[in-house]
């Protein structure tokens, strides 16, 4: 019984992505790697017991890889020196992507800033309302970006609650805000998860040879979390240098990347924003891999 | 000394209840228990982890109920280690030097005085996580030792270790702790562990004090059935009282045993003998035991390093005896034998 439902299961499954595949079927050329990948599992079978089950996940699984690798690898193609050289040339290009990166720089910062004490105080208490304040930090994830915009702009606007000292409409600061508030529950969240595996004990051990409770944050959760609180910020830092919708809103000029590239769109198609926006991916995945790799070192104080 | 009054406190799935204890100065107390009765959490309440919900803790005459952890100059080391893994060997041990503002020339030897004396020397430079479980053990006691406490907390410091490890751990801690002196409350749910190495005991179970006294209080006589039961008592009969002119004895309604002291003419109590204190004859025996009882081997068990015998008198009673003796006696299955023990090994408790 069991195994007829399995079966079946497998079928249906099985079905399903072939039908798939058959209504694209000029893009025979996305079975080539799940191909591979089967033969390659398929050549390893000897050294470590295989499923066919395992097999066909994994090649389903390529499937969504190479969803994700195509658009990106055929993009990197349009980054030759040739177009890198005429968009470093386009001023307004340059400033946009250098704008990008700063104020993504600062959300980051503000963010950790306000994020490591926040994310401490959620791993090591519970409280009532503790289920409410997560809710909230998480809030920007399901809000629709361009409400998210709206939504602080009415905070953040010209005679406003906030925007009466700091001038955000149209500059830096409105920029940055929008980007806290859409990268703010990646940071926090990957900030907790690095405080939480560092075992309460440890922190003891240190209070009871002499150090206060900020000395034992300071010397030994923090020292050892320091991957977790790295990767937070790159995905943080990643997830600000996306956003469009949000910073639209409040900040149309002066122009972050993203928006730049919309406006280029608008005006001249594809021919137009290619470039900048061929850049701006190499430059994202740059920094994202050498993150990665840096931040490796610090895999030893992973608890195991 | 450490004086705790009244300490209870509630977290939400266990409390701790109304403890009393006193440790002395200079001594190795040790708190037994099975695995759920709160010692650890007992530990971090002293330590300052957790605050009371009622009572008091006074240390050397001081009372520390309301300072912070790293005002009490309490220092403690837990079972799994939690040694830094951010700082090597020498930092871990040097941390609460520097949390004293010591002098950098000092720190370093003080360091190196408490590796020596735990022989961990050579590991200095070496970060924790590359360390045996042993050498682990001995960086978490230098780098708390290294600060002199007023007060060392042990949380089950053999627990994680093997066998042969455990026993010299074991001696090493009575030899360090002979060497620095200071008061250690070392928690166990080892009765091997608790024996050899207390000079008082206290038996903990579901977050309060069963009974404290000297290991041979509480493994000869222990005050309830349960703590009897978790000690290792055996032969423990229930009976009735009779109190007259001939002394006290307890009526089992098949066996009567002679107990030492007054108890009340009537009451319902269990009596024990340990089976290690039972003498095992063919012939009734001229000494001065006061019990002298006749009965019918059942059952032999070899254990090593002694023979377990179950003999029927009335109520079946365990027996350990030498193995040489076993060989001498040429006893089987079926010997009638006699069972003599003094009214002072009974221990009388309460139902």
């Amino acid at each position: 019984m069991k195994k007829n439902a399995s079966f079946l299961l497998g079928m249906v499954y099985l079905v399903a992505l072939g039908a798939l595949l058959i209504a694209f079927i000029e893009l025979w050329y996305l079975l080539i790697i799940p191909g591979l990948v089967g033969a390659y599992l398929l050549a390893g079978r000897k050294k470590e017991r295989t499923d066919r089950f395992f097999i066909a996940f994994a090649i389903a699984g390529m499937l969504l890889v190479f969803f994700v690798a195509l658009p990106v690898a055929n993009m990197l193609r349009y980054s030759t020196p040739e177009t890198i050289g005429r968009t470093f040339a386009d001023g307004a290009a340059v400033s946009s992507i250098v704008l990008s990166m700063g104020a993504a720089f600062y959300a980051v910062l503000l963010s950790l800033l306000l994020g490591i004490p926040l994310a401490y105080v959620l791993a090591r208490r519970d409280f009532a309302g503790k289920g409410l304040i997560e809710a909230v930090v998480d809030i920007p994830v399901v809000v629709p970006h361009t409400v998210a915009g709206i939504a602080l702009l009415m905070v953040l606007g010209r005679g406003s609650i906030l925007g009466s000292t700091i001038n955000f409409v149209d500059a830096m600061p409105g920029i940055v805000a929008a980007m806290i508030f859409v990268s703010a529950p990646f940071i926090v969240n990957y900030l907790r998860e690095g405080f939480e595996a560092v075992d309460p004990r440890m922190e003891f051990v240190a209070r009871g040879l002499g150090a206060s409770g900020f000395d034992a944050f300071r010397t030994v959760t923090l020292p050892i979390s320091i991957r977790s609180i790295f990767m937070g910020a790159v995905m943080g830092w990643a997830r600000a240098i996306s956003e469009f919708g949000a910073v639209v809103i409040i900040a149309y000029y002066p122009m972050i990347a993203p928006t730049y590239i919309y406006a280029a769109f608008n005006s001249g198609g594809l021919a137009t924003s290619r470039p900048v926006a061929s850049l701006l991916l190499l430059i994202c995945i740059g920094v994202f891999v050498a993150l990665r790799l840096l931040s490796g070192r610090w895999k030893r104080y992973a608890r195991d | 000394m450490l004086e705790i009054e009244g300490l209870s406190r509630e977290w939400t799935d266990f409390s701790l209840n109304g403890i009393n204890l006193t440790v002395e100065d200079g001594e190795y107390f040790v708190v037994l228990g099975p695995s759920g009765a709160g010692k650890s959490l007992l530990l971090e309440t002293i330590a300052g982890f957790y605050t009371p919900d009622r009572g008091r803790i006074a240390l050397n005459g001081t009372d520390i109920t309301d300072l912070p952890p790293e005002k009490r100059g309490i220092a403690m080391v837990y079972q799994d280690y939690m040694l830094f893994p951010n700082m090597t060997v020498r930092e871990n041990i040097a941390y609460g030097l520097r949390r004293r503002h010591m002098e950098e020339k000092e720190i370093t030897r003080e360091v190196e005085r408490a590796a020596k004396l735990l022989g961990i020397t050579e590991i200095l430079e070496r970060n924790p996580l590359t360390l045996s479980g042993g050498e682990q053990q001995r960086v978490a006691l230098a780098r708390a030792m290294v600060v002199r406490p007023a007060l060392l907390l042990l949380d089950e410091p053999t627990g994680s270790l093997d066998a042969t490890l455990q026993r010299e751990m074991r001696r090493e801690l009575l030899s360090l702790h002979k060497e620095l002196g200071g008061m250690v409350i070392h928690i166990t749910h080892s009765r091997d562990e608790a024996i050899s190495m207390a000079h008082r005991i206290a038996v903990m179970f579901e977050g309060k004090i069963e009974q404290a006294g000297t290991p041979s209080e509480i493994f000869r006589r222990p005050r309830s059935r349960r703590l009897a039961d978790f000690v290792g008592v055996e032969n423990i009969l229930e009976g009735t009282v009779i109190s007259g002119a001939g002394g006290t004895m307890v009526d089992t309604g098949r066996l009567k045993i002679v107990v030492a002291g007054q108890i009340e003419h009537g009451k319902r109590v269990l009596a024990s003998v340990r089976p290690e204190e039972i003498m095992l004859s063919k012939e009734p025996l001229k000494s001065s035991a006061r019990n002298c009882i006749a009965g019918k081997i059942t059952g032999m068990q070899d254990m090593a390093s002694f023979a377990e015998i179950t003999v029927d008198a009335g109520e079946p009673i365990l027996v350990h005896i030498t193995r040489q003796a076993l060989v001498e006696m040429e006893i089987t299955v079926g010997s009638d034998v006699y069972l003599s023990f003094k009214a002072t090994s009974v221990n009388v408790m309460e139902r």
